[in-house]
């Protein structure tokens, strides 16, 4: 199980960057569409959900990687 | 347990659980009232009010609430919970009470939609501090091996505060008529707020402080920097991750997906009657509240991590066949397969055709006024089992610069309009409806863009020429529908979404004692309530937002099951949860502090 834990590590955070590649891809238009919500809208996708997924899961996967979470 | 300490924990859960709910209360009304407030202090037509009201949804409902965790946690873990989730209580009840009393925007302009954003932040914040604060102390006084029973009835009060929300809306629109509440009875239930706070103030007052934390607080055992000892420190940071990713993400996410997104679905995708909703959903709920008193005290039996785990997998097996179903119950196509019928006899159009001019000036040349003439058409099916789609079609036509209007009127003093549409099959048909309003007089309808899809032909006296145009079809015909369902439909549906409220009830019911066991003391109303609010707040508040982009867009291309699209975010969000939280955490992770 520590073993699957470890390197699990490397999905977290090849996953922290899958996702913020698909999220750019298609909210991407959002910060450029020039309507007010969807402003707001991309700017909390990008600057406070995107930050959050992709730094928390790649320190997560860090922490994994690094047997932090070990029995 | 005694008689003696079973009563005191219930004024424990008394206190904590009716402040938590009039938070909620407070933070949903605001929700509950958004189209009243909207035309109050956010008018349309005033970009800047028009964004203060979207960062008043988005801000305030979700970005702001981890921020008052982290202020108010550190709060409770410096000088007690007692004290902190009273601020919160005034702060949040202080607020609410203030938007209803703001002039509207008319009376006193921006600053209105301003100081309605500034307060929603402020309630925003105090609800970031709550939670955590309510959670933690009952915690701290039940028994080691209850946590999960007592810290349950907290979880009920979200609920609870949506109902009540729902019932004083009700009940001040049932009791003035409807002027009087769109004028100023929108007010009340803000009003309202303060009575409920005073009261719950009185009975958290007379409360004491934690014993847990009171005990560490004589001992010198409190920590002097609590957000540097829950986030700067590895062992506690590695805790926090883990309770976001493999716990509340998912529980965010299966929450507003069972609450709020049902309901957005019922009446946006599947366009049933709004009423109908609330009371079907009322119902749902009313019906799945207990389950959160049931699965907090299993999981004091079975472990909180295989109720919380088994919650988040059904969610992703099951999210799609329930919406499948749900959305099949209501559409007209599907019913027919069942056998269920529209009515012929009772169906009908309702009254006739009626056609208003819409005129604009054209953003390329102002001097030009292009004009868009709005046919809109109603009409009725009855289905065989009683359930009635009340349909209304609008064809936007764009008139041609060389059709202009004949501004003389016919014996009968109508004026009309006539145009022709090609069908796909080539044939064409004739139209003609009356126009609810005429045109003013010199006024004279320009060519638009698109013009040249349209087959377009007017008349105002009956008499004049038809002038048609090649590869003409109805343009952008706009069909709207609102479903009167029937009611052993509304019994299924009633069913379906209390499975939701199930799954909702699996994960959050334990959640609370889950993450009180995961920290420390001297810094656990910290290190709880941020990945709580995270979770919640941002994975489980964005969730509308998301869902409905990937509805729309899979509907614009095509997808014949876009409605089941929006699911992806929290089907997939609920699975990543479920493996992380299945390997990393540890069943007997609440040894880990104690």
């Amino acid at each position: 199980m520590n073993k699957l834990k470890k390197y699990l590590g490397i999905v977290w955070i090849l996953l922290a960057m899958a996702v913020s590649y698909y999220f750019i891809g298609i909210f991407g238009n959002k910060l450029t569409s020039g309507k007010q919500d969807d402003l707001v809208f991309g700017i909390i996708i990008f600057f406070i959900l995107l930050p959050l997924i992709v730094t928390g899961l790649a320190i997560f996967g860090w922490y994994a990687l690094t047997d932090e979470y070990e029995d | 347990m005694s008689e003696k300490s079973t009563k005191g924990i219930w004024k424990v859960i008394t206190a904590s659980s009716l402040g938590t709910m009039i938070e909620w209360y407070d933070f949903y009304i605001f929700g509950s009232l958004a189209v009243v407030l909207s035309t109050k202090f956010f008018p349309t037509d005033n970009p800047t009010a028009a964004f203060l009201s979207t960062l008043a949804t988005f801000a305030a409902g979700f970005v702001v609430r981890p921020f008052g965790a982290l202020f108010f946690g550190r709060l409770g873990d410096l000088i007690g919970r007692k004290y902190t989730f009273m601020v919160t209580l005034l702060i949040m009840g202080g607020a609410t009470f203030l938007i209803g009393c703001i002039p509207s925007y008319q009376s006193i302009g921006f600053i209105a939609p301003l100081l309605v954003l500034i307060l929603r932040l402020l309630q925003g914040l105090a609800l970031g501090g709550e939670y955590g604060g309510a959670a933690t102390y009952v915690a701290e006084h039940a028994p080691k091996n209850q946590k999960g029973y007592w810290t349950s009835w907290i979880q009920t009060t979200a609920t609870a505060g949506l109902f009540v929300s729902l019932m004083v809306i009700l009940l001040t629109k049932g009791i003035l008529s409807k002027e009087a509440f769109e004028e100023w009875g929108w007010r009340v239930p803000f009003w309202i707020s303060i009575l409920m706070v005073i009261v719950s103030y009185m009975i958290r007052k007379n409360m004491a402080e934690s014993p847990v934390f009171a005990k560490a607080k004589s001992e010198g055992k409190t920590s002097v920097n609590p957000l540097k000892e829950s986030f700067n420190n590895r062992f506690n940071l590695k805790f926090v991750l883990l309770a976001l990713f493999g716990a509340t993400m998912g529980q965010g996410v299966v929450w507003y997906t069972g609450q709020f997104y049902a309901m957005s679905f019922m009446k946006t995708v599947q366009n049933i009657d709004s009423s109908q909703v609330d009371t079907l959903l009322g119902i749902a709920l009313l019906i799945g509240t207990p389950f959160f008193v049931v699965f907090g005290w299993l999981s004091d039996k079975l472990g909180r991590k295989s109720i919380m785990m088994t919650g988040l997998l059904l969610a992703v097996f099951f999210y799609r066949p329930i919406y499948r179903q749900m959305y099949k119950l209501t559409d007209a196509k599907a019913m027919r397969t069942e056998g269920i019928t529209t009515n012929s006899k009772s169906s009908r159009v309702v009254g006739s055709p009626v056609a208003t001019i819409q005129t604009e000036t054209d953003k390329t040349n102002p001097a030009i006024k292009n004009s868009r003439v709005f046919i809109v058409t109603k009409s009725d099916s009855v289905f065989s089992d009683g359930a009635v789609f009340h349909y209304s079609k609008t064809d936007t036509l764009y008139l041609a610069k060389e059709l202009l209007f004949d501004h003389g009127k016919n014996a009968s003093n109508e004026i009309w309009l006539k145009y022709d549409t090609k069908e796909h099959s080539g044939a064409v048909a004739h139209h003609k409806v009356k126009l609810k309003n005429s045109l003013k007089e010199g006024v004279a309808a320009s060519k638009t863009d698109t013009i040249e899809t349209v087959a377009l032909k007017q008349f105002t006296d009956g008499s004049s020429t038809n002038k048609s145009h090649e590869s003409g079809i109805s343009v952008k015909a706009n069909i709207t529908v609102i479903k009167n369902i029937a009611s052993s439909v509304k019994w299924y549906l009633v069913f379906l979404v209390f499975i939701q409220v199930l799954f909702v009830t699996m994960v959050y019911g334990p959640i609370a004692a889950f993450l009180v066991e995961m920290f420390p003391v001297k810094i656990r109303y910290t290190s709880m309530s941020l990945p709580y609010h995270v979770g919640n707040g941002i994975f489980g508040g964005l969730l509308p937002a998301i869902s409905t982009y990937f509805v729309t867009t899979a509907k614009g291309a095509g997808n014949p099951e876009f409605y089941l699209e929006g699911l992806w975010y929290p089907i997939g969000i609920a699975a990543v949860s479920f493996v992380i939280g299945m390997i990393y955490i540890d069943r007997k992770i609440n040894t880990l502090h104690d």
